[in-house]
This record gives C-alpha cells, sequence and structure tokens, in this order.
C-alpha cells in the first residue's frame, strides 16, 4: 500500500475526480429544477434550503474525500461505538420525553443518529472482516461479530420506530457480509428463514400503522382515502407523465397539492410527471451510473477494508434510491425513505455525501497508488 | 493450520478473487433492479398511460352539476299551479371537511341546527362518497344565509348554494291533482343508471300526481361546470360551463282559481269535487280532501306531520277523486232511466209508489210514498219504485250496457299512476266473482245504484258530462291532445232530453236538491242526489245518530246550465249523510264561482269563518292540536293551542 505523508495537503484542482462531481451535480441539479417546480415556480421554500444544505454537505465530502484509508480504519470502531450511544441516548430522551424522537439537537443543528448510523456500520464490518484472518473466514467468529454489529443499530433503529432505516442498515450490512465471503448457503438460509419469518414479524413487531402500510401497499384500492392515496396518487403522477412528462412547472398532480409529499419522499413522481419517462430513465441511469462508480472503486481497491467500504457505501446509496422508487412506483410499501440528493431535507442528502466523500477517499488513494 | 476439510481453508487470493466475483454479481444485480424500475416506469407512463392521464383529468378537473330547472306546472290561462321559489341552502362537501367538529359547532351557532340534524348529517358525511355534497339546511332566511357566507374562510367544506325549491301556492288544494316532489329514491337512481343528477343535493323528482307521469318533461337537462380545482378543493379557475336546459311548462286544462275554490269548499269534510268542461272532456277542477301540503312534502316532510296524515280517519294521503270507490246511490237513476227509454219504455207510463216494492215475499222499499209517478217525477223526487219496476222490466244486460256507454266501470287514458275503475256488475261478472247466479233482487239494487255498483267522483262526473252534452267525452288534465269527443252511439238526443229535464226538475222544480238552485238569475244547475249506505244498520239508515264512519255518504251529480250544458261537476261527501244537504251546496258554489266568483266567494268567506280560517290556518291548528296531543315539542309557525279540554266529539256536531 502505498503511503502518503501529504495526504491531508489538498490535492490541486485538477486531482479531483471530475466526472464524478459532475454526476452528482447532474442529480442534484434535476433535484433543484423540481424543488423549484413543486413549489409553484420558487426558490423558496425549498428550492434554496436544498442548494445552500448541498453546498455545504458538498464541501464536507471533498473534506472526506481527503482523509486517507488508515483514518478510516483507525476511526472506525470509535465511531461506531459513538454513533451507537448517541442513538441509545435519543432513544432513552424520547422514552423521558414521551413519544417518538429520532434526532439529536446539537443547538446549530439536529442530526439522526440512524442516518449517521448507515456509513459508520459499513466501516465498522469493513474493519472487522479486514482485521479477520482469510483463514477464520468460514469459521463462526467471521459471522457472530458481525451479526452484532448490525443488530444492535437496527434494534435501536426499530423500536423508533424507523423501519426503513433498519431496512437499510440490515440490508447493507448483509451485502457486505456476503462480499466479505461468508458461505452462500448461509444467505440462500438466511432468506429461507427470513421469508418464513415475515408473517410473525408482521403480527408481532410491527406497529398497527406500519401493519397498515404493508397492508395498504399489498391493495391500495381498499383504502383510496388514506394511506392508499399515497401510491395512487404517486402512480397517477407518473402515469400521467407519459414518455415526455407535462412539462417543466406544468405538473398538475403536485400543483394542485394532489400528490402528498410531492418534495420529499415522493418526488421522484413529481419529477415524471413534469419530465416523464425520458427524466425518469436519465435520473435512474445517473444513480446507476453512480453506483457502478461505488462498486468499481471497490473492485480496484487494495485492502479488504477498502473494497468492502466502498461496495457496502454504493449498496447504502443503491438501496436508498431502489426502495424510494418501489415505493413511488408501488412496488414496495409506503417506508418513508428518500431519494438522495433529489428529495427536500438534509439528512438523508448528508449521509449520502458522507457515503460519496468516504467513496471519493478511497478511489483517490486507488488513484494514486496506480500513479 | 492444519485442517481437516481443507476445502474451508481460504487463503488471501481466494478471497481477492471470491470478493471479485461477489461484486460483480452484486453490481448486476443492482443494474437489473435499476433496469426494472425503468421498465416498471415505462409501464406506468407508456402502456398505462391513458388510464393514468385520465384520473389525473379526474383529479385536476372538477366537474359540477347545474341540476335543471323543473318546469312549472300552469293553469289553462298561465296561473302558475307548481313553480320554483329561490331557495338559500348550505351543503357539506365531505372531501373539503377535514376537519368536521368545529366545522358543524360553528353551523350549529349560525342556522340553529336542532340535534337530530346534526345526527343526520353526520351519519350522511360518513356514508356518501366525498364528492357528493351533504344538504345541512334549506329554505334560509337571507340572514343565516348571508351570515354563513361571511364566515366561509374559514368553514372550508362548507359550500352555500342558492337553489330552487318546488312551490305550490295553492298549498292543500291541489295536492292530489298535482301530486309533489321528493328526493329520488334509491331504487330510482339505480333505475337512471345511476344518473348523478339524482344523487344531487336537493334535487327533487316528482312522486306523485303530475308531478309524478311527466317528470320527463318537467325535469330538463343538467347544466355542467368544469373547473380546475387543488386538493383541498381551492377553485382555481373556471374552464367551461355548459347551461342547464329548463323542463317543460306544463299547461293543465284546470282552472287554477277554481281548482282552488273547491278544495277550500269541501271544508273539513271529507270528499272529492270534479267539475268539467262536458263539452270537451278537460277537468277544470279535481279536489280530494282533506289533504296534505304538498309543499310540506317537497321540503322534506317531518315524522309527526306525516304520521297526523297517515293516521287520520279521513284518508288525506288518498286521493279520492280516483281511488274513492262509493255506490252511486240515487245519482245512478238518470243512467237507469236512460236505460229504460233506450229499452222503449214510453216516458209518460206511470208507476204507483205506495212506499216499496213487492219482489216474491221480499219488500224493497221507497223512501217516500209518491203516489203515482211517470219518469220525470221519478227522477225528480228519486223515487225507488219507480226505478225497481223498469229497472226489472228492462233487465241488468240492458241497465250495464248504458252504464258502460256513459263511462262507468271504465278506465280512463289519463296521465295519472292508479286510478280505480269500480264495478258494473252484470250476470256474467257475479257468475266470474261471487260463483252464484244473478237475481231479481240484484237487478233491483243495481236499478237504484246500490248492491254491487261502484263508482270513482271522476267516473260519475263523466257520466254527468256524458248526458249533460250527448258526447263520448272522456276527462283530459293536459292541454297535449285536441279534444273533440263524437257524439254517444246508440243513445238517442231525445232520450237524453228527457233525463236531462228531469235532473233539471230535481233542482230547480219540485226535486230533491233545493239547495242546489244557483244564486244566478240567468243560469240553471241540472243535478241529482245520491246517498250511499255505508253499512247495512238495523236500525235504519246511517245518519246523524250513528259514529261518523258509519254515516252514509252523500253525493251529487250536475251539469249547468241546464238548458245549454257546458260544465259537469260531481261532488261525493265521505259520510256526509245525504246528497241534498251534503254534496249539492258544494256543487251550487263550484258552478256559481265559474260564473260570478265574487258572490261565490263571498259564500266561501262566510262559510270558513265558521269552519275556523282558512285551509292553510285549519291544517296548521290540526299539526299543532296533533303535536300536542302526541306530547311533542311546538313547532314554530304554527299557532298555539290551549291544553287539551274540551272533548273529541265535535264529529257529530259538525254540520256544513
Amino acid at each position: 500500500m502505498a503511503s502518503n505523508p501529504d495526504s491531508l495537503v489538498p490535492e490541486p484542482l485538477a486531482q479531483l475526480p471530475w466526472k464524478l462531481i459532475l454526476l452528482v451535480l447532474a442529480i442534484f441539479g434535476l433535484g433543484l429544477a423540481v424543488l423549484y417546480s413543486a413549489a409553484g415556480g420558487q426558490l423558496q421554500p425549498w428550492a434554496l434550503n436544498h442548494a445552500i444544505r448541498f453546498m455545504l454537505f458538498f464541501a464536507v465530502a471533498i473534506m472526506l474525500s481527503h482523509f486517507r484509508e488508515e483514518h478510516w480504519k483507525f476511526f472506525a470502531f470509535p465511531l461506531y461505538g459513538a454513533t451507537l450511544l448517541s442513538l441509545l441516548g435519543v432513544e432513552i430522551m424520547g422514552q423521558v420525553g414521551g413519544g417518538s424522537q429520532r434526532w439529536l439537537d446539537l443547538g446549530f443543528m439536529r442530526i439522526q443518529p440512524s442516518e449517521i448510523m448507515k456509513p459508520v456500520l459499513i466501516l465498522a464490518l469493513a474493519k472487522f472482516y479486514d482485521t479477520l484472518p482469510s483463514g477464520e473466514l468460514r469459521r463462526f467468529v467471521a459471522i457472530w461479530p458481525a451479526l452484532l454489529i448490525i443488530a444492535l443499530p437496527a434494534a435501536l433503529v426499530v423500536i423508533q420506530p424507523d423501519l426503513g432505516t433498519t431496512l437499510v442498515l440490515v440490508a447493507a450490512g448483509v451485502t457486505v457480509m456476503f462480499l466479505a465471503g461468508l458461505p452462500v448457503r448461509l444467505f440462500v438460509g438466511g432468506a429461507a428463514a427470513m421469508a418464513a419469518a415475515i408473517p410473525l414479524a408482521f403480527q408481532f413487531l410491527l406497529q398497527p400503522y406500519q401493519q397498515n402500510r404493508v397492508l395498504t401497499f399489498l391493495s391500495p384500492e381498499n383504502d383510496p382515502l388514506g394511506t392508499g392515496y399515497h401510491i395512487t396518487q404517486s402512480k397517477i403522477a407518473i402515469g400521467s407523465g407519459g414518455l415526455f412528462g407535462k412539462g417543466f412547472l406544468n405538473g398538475t398532480q403536485s400543483h394542485l397539492a394532489y400528490l402528498p409529499e410531492g418534495h420529499t419522499d415522493f418526488v421522484f413522481a413529481t419529477m415524471a410527471e413534469e419530465f416523464g419517462l425520458l427524466g425518469g430513465l436519465l435520473l435512474i441511469l445517473g444513480f446507476a451510473l453512480l453506483i457502478r462508480w461505488g462498486i468499481r472503486v471497490g473492485r480496484r481497491a487494495e485492502s479488504t477494508f477498502a473494497k468492502l467500504t466502498a461496495a457496502g457505501l454504493s449498496t447504502t446509496i443503491f438501496f436508498y434510491f431502489a426502495i424510494n422508487l418501489m415505493m413511488v412506483m408501488g412496488l414496495a410499501p409506503v417506508v418513508g425513505i428518500p431519494l438522495p440528493l433529489v428529495s427536500y431535507g438534509g439528512s438523508a442528502m448528508l449521509t449520502v455525501l458522507i457515503c460519496i466523500g468516504i467513496l471519493m477517499s478511497i478511489d483517490r488513494e486507488n488513484r494514486m497508488r496506480r500513479r | 493450520m492444519k485442517r481437516r476439510r481443507p476445502s474451508l481453508s481460504i487463503n488471501d487470493n481466494m478471497r481477492r478473487t471470491m470478493y471479485s466475483r461477489r461484486a460483480m454479481l452484486l453490481g448486476g444485480a443492482q443494474l437489473g433492479v435499476a433496469g426494472l424500475l425503468g421498465a416498471r416506469m415505462a409501464w406506468i407512463s407508456i402502456a398505462e398511460n391513458e388510464q393514468w392521464q385520465l384520473l389525473s383529468e379526474s383529479n385536476r378537473v372538477q366537474l359540477s352539476l347545474i341540476p335543471p330547472r323543473r318546469g312549472w306546472i300552469v293553469d289553462r290561462a298561465g296561473q302558475p299551479i307548481a313553480m320554483n321559489r329561490s331557495d338559500f341552502r348550505v351543503d357539506l362537501i365531505p372531501d373539503r371537511l377535514h376537519d368536521r367538529e368545529p366545522v358543524l359547532a360553528a353551523l350549529t351557532e349560525l342556522l340553529d341546527l336542532p340535534s337530530e340534524e346534526i345526527e343526520r348529517i353526520n351519519e350522511e358525511l360518513d356514508t356518501v362518497p366525498g364528492a357528493q355534497p351533504v344538504q345541512v339546511s334549506a329554505g334560509l332566511e337571507w340572514e343565516q344565509f348571508a351570515a354563513v357566507n361571511v364566515r366561509l374562510p374559514d368553514l372550508p367544506g362548507v359550500a352555500p348554494v342558492q337553489g330552487f325549491a318546488r312551490y305550490y301556492p295553492a298549498g292543500a288544494a291541489v295536492g292530489h291533482l298535482v301530486g309533489y316532489v321528493g328526493a329520488p329514491t334509491r331504487e330510482q337512481y339505480l333505475e337512471e343508471g345511476e344518473d348523478p343528477l339524482l344523487l344531487f343535493p336537493g334535487f327533487k323528482v316528482g312522486k306523485d300526481g303530475l308531478e309524478k307521469t311527466f317528470e320527463d318533461r318537467l325535469r330538463g337537462e343538467p347544466g355542467a361546470r368544469r373547473a380546475e380545482v387543488t386538493a383541498r378543493g381551492q377553485l382555481v379557475r373556471e374552464l367551461d360551463t355548459r347551461p342547464d336546459r329548463p323542463g317543460e311548462t306544463l299547461q293543465l286544462t284546470v282552472d287554477a282559481g277554481l281548482q282552488q275554490y273547491v278544495g277550500r269548499r269541501l271544508g273539513d269534510e271529507s270528499g272529492a269535487a270534479i267539475v268539467m268542461n262536458c263539452r270537451t272532456g278537460d277537468v277544470l277542477a279535481m279536489a280530494s280532501m282533506p289533504c296534505f301540503d304538498p309543499n310540506s312534502f317537497s321540503d322534506g316532510i317531518s315524522h309527526p306531520e306525516y304520521n297526523m296524515l297517515s293516521e287520520d280517519e279521513r284518508v288525506p294521503l288518498r286521493n279520492k277523486s280516483l281511488l274513492g270507490m262509493y255506490p252511486p246511490g240515487s245519482t245512478f237513476k238518470p243512467v237507469a232511466a236512460l236505460a229504460a227509454l233506450e229499452a222503449g219504455v214510453d216516458p209518460e207510463e206511470i208507476v204507483y209508489c205506495n212506499g216499496g216494492y213487492r219482489l216474491g215475499n221480499r219488500r224493497f222499499g221507497c223512501l217516500g210514498v209518491h203516489g203515482p209517478v211517470n219518469l220525470h217525477r221519478a227522477i225528480a223526487r228519486s223515487c225507488n219504485t219507480y226505478f225497481y219496476t223498469m229497472g226489472r222490466r228492462i233487465g241488468i244486460q240492458q241497465i250495464a250496457e248504458v252504464s258502460r256507454k256513459l263511462g262507468l266501470g271504465a278506465e280512463y287514458p289519463i296521465p295519472v299512476a292508479n286510478q280505480n275503475y269500480g264495478t258494473v256488475p252484470d250476470d256474467e261478472w257475479v257468475v266470474r266473482r261471487h260463483n252464484r247466479e244473478w237475481t231479481d233482487a240484484d237487478t233491483l239494487n243495481t236499478s237504484i245504484g246500490q248492491g254491487y255498483l261502484l263508482t270513482t267522483p271522476l267516473q260519475l262526473t263523466v257520466m254527468s258530462a256524458r248526458i249533460a252534452s250527448g258526447r263520448d267525452v272522456s276527462p283530459r288534465f293536459v292541454q297535449d291532445r285536441a279534444a273533440q269527443p263524437s257524439a254517444l252511439t246508440g243513445i238517442a238526443e231525445e232520450n237524453l232530453q228527457l233525463v236531462r229535464a228531469g235532473m233539471d226538475e230535481v233542482v230547480n222544480g219540485a226535486g230533491t236538491a233545493p239547495r242546489a238552485r244557483l244564486p244566478l238569475d240567468d243560469v240553471r244547475l241540472a243535478g241529482k242526489t245520491g246517498t250511499a249506505q255505508v253499512v247495512n244498520l238495523s236500525a235504519g239508515r246511517g245518519g246523524r245518530g250513528v259514529p261518523w264512519r258509519f254515516r252514509d255518504h252523500g253525493l251529487f251529480v250536475s251539469f249547468a246550465p241546464a238548458d245549454d250544458p257546458l260544465y259537469a261537476c260531481a261532488v261525493v261527501v265521505e259520510h256526509g249523510m245525504s246528497g241534498g244537504r251534503a254534496a249539492s251546496p258544494v256543487a251550487r258554489d263550484a258552478i256559481t264561482y265559474l260564473y260570478d266568483p265574487d258572490r261565490a266567494n263571498e259564500e266561501l268567506e262566510r262559510l270558513e269563518a265558521g269552519w275556523g280560517g282558512d285551509i292553510f290556518a285549519r291544517m296548521a291548528r290540526q299539526e299543532a292540536e296533533y303535536r300536542r296531543d302526541q306530547g311533542l315539542p311546538a313547532r314554530e309557525g304554527l299557532p298555539v293551542v290551549p291544553a287539551r279540554a274540551e272533548s273529541d266529539d265535535d264529529d257529530d256536531e259538525q254540520a256544513p
């Protein structure tokens, strides 16, 4: 592994991964346009804030890209521990304050520890498998610590209750375990066990409102004015857009407020109504390129830690994207997962830009090594 | 490290390859999901595009109906009988009502809604589909309506509507004739292919009478308004409007003034009175009293009021003109006389009346001892003996045949949902119906209008009109078909003249109906009284001494002017005891009205003063008393009645 003592010194601008930055800017730009339209052709209240946040968080991402791999490796467990503690913190504060609370108020900003946990969990898992010798990979010791690393935050998040985030955490964690080289039959068996456990989980683990969401997803027409309303209105927005859409600022579903959450979770429907299938495919292509880039960064990486981290973070971004789109198109229950970089809201954007920042830092290392 | 299962041991190289393979797999799977999402989106937006676009339009565009204004019903001179009055109404649109409680509370305060109304509104809000308005209150005062309008910005979901309500200026006097309107039933809605117009709040359809029969012509075509609205129901802009096409005006043959006069003139009696142009068949008035007020029905009648109507022994809900069936009694005698003349009986033949007629060992009584009577005197004095004799001579077939020619036992082609066609019995009928042979006793009973013979007041009117004009007239209510009835076939005009002369004598000579004499110099009324037994009382006739419902019916058939008939009139007063006393004055005043309305109105005002006010006042008092007796709270707009004290025996003392 090449080591560069000057790693914290900023590289010249030419060293930045411009292709990736342009891609991220394109996705963000589309989101900005949609938010501008969703507000009825105005910067307020969403588009301007969105832009300011993006610039702030993107600067953070660029900053993160200058950290070295060993820094990530070194901080992986301490970060994990700290984030787990703050998850526990919001849980206790929520219990005391009454009702569910998901964020910590630091005075200058509110932090959702569950969002921070997404990249941190990946780092911790990657660190664990990095330290595990290859020979131990088929032994039980390769499994239970990883499961524990996933289960602790997942348990804290599911009781918040935040089903969407739990799903992303578990799915991304399990993906890292898969990539780490655990036997395939474990995953096949696990999937079978999951399928068997779903009815039980539905019955005993889910809150009534979550059960409703699942039932509504299975048959939205049964409840056209309740939770099914979201899905139906979203499909109306996407379906009525057609090939080229109704045109910028001409969406009726969003402008006449038929589409609920048209600027947050259902922003894709707002976009599809105005830009049609073409706009939707472009956005899907954008995310596909972003994720492919992340996977590639992992394949080019040298260390197990870097490989797993890159693939895990890409997968986290992928789950955001895939679950949101499935939800918006009526293929998944409404679980409340935003579309990163496009949906209005800071937490998901911060998480995804942290992921991208870490990915860029690994990418940087890869390129420096090749040079 | 030595292992038993070397395959389990993995070195760094293997780990690297495995990662590469699995990362490729993962990337491929993710790409596959992305492709799937793209395909799904293409499916929704291309293959299903039409369906979603339609839904998007129906979201965006709110189509609101403009209900058509119902056609007026006017009388022969164009006077309104049923019209539309502008009505201030407040509705709730469930879709736009996001917070029900405070809105309902505000409306309760503004409109003084009683708790049972709030219950109804809540119930309807829970059941109707979201875009379908729910009526909160109709018939509002302008002040209340304005108050709601002022508060409108704080009351999302509330829709003040300025619509129309059906209004019948003459009230109960036209109830049975025109019927009433009401909200459509679920069955009607389904029958008409779920026409959304029928669900429109405040939309009414004809429920009875002419309103029902002519529903198609009166309804009109709804208009529509297209507007772009937000999900919260805020209007963005109007797109386009198609105005409604109001229903046709229905012109009746009825004379509104006479109709109202006749209805009022019947007073508190239970009965029917019909006036017809005997040359054309045009019905000038057809009243059945007591009657409901069609205005109450059209506004949605209250339970107590409906119960009061349905419990009344004088059956205000029954149209006695068409559905009441009465033995014609002596009013049938002109028919029997005509049958005898047509059978060749000499009108001057004398029958000696010694107070009855003997058939075998059974005696059929006459009301008097008339001595020698010919046909003219027999009609004038209503001598049973004469008609027993002649009836038995000519036989039942002859009587039945002439009866049918005069319109008895027939169903008329008139625009009503229901009419009874009575009974004209003959030997064939009695075999079919009662499975026995016809006897001479049956013939005798039929000859004087008793026995199995049953007629409706409308049939009695047609009978009088045909005798009076010699034409085959049939009742006509609507000015839509030409009315030129042909002459009656097989009835000789000179025979009709003889019968008419007898009826002239009844009123203007030595007859049974001197009270029916017109207070006019140049017009004479001709008629025939009748008294029909209701039950066979062993204690003689059903007169004053028996309970109201066992008393005899009083009937009167007539036409005027006697020498050149233009109008025919029949009156039935249920349990009126005698046709001459109870029924004939009504006919007299109705005909007087046609020639001298002022004089007729003077008489009516004198009578109504004795009865305690006009129909509206008396019905209001009746309802107030009913509510008091049922222990219900007094209703606004009704007179205050004293607590129950006087006895309920006014039946016995009533004599108009």
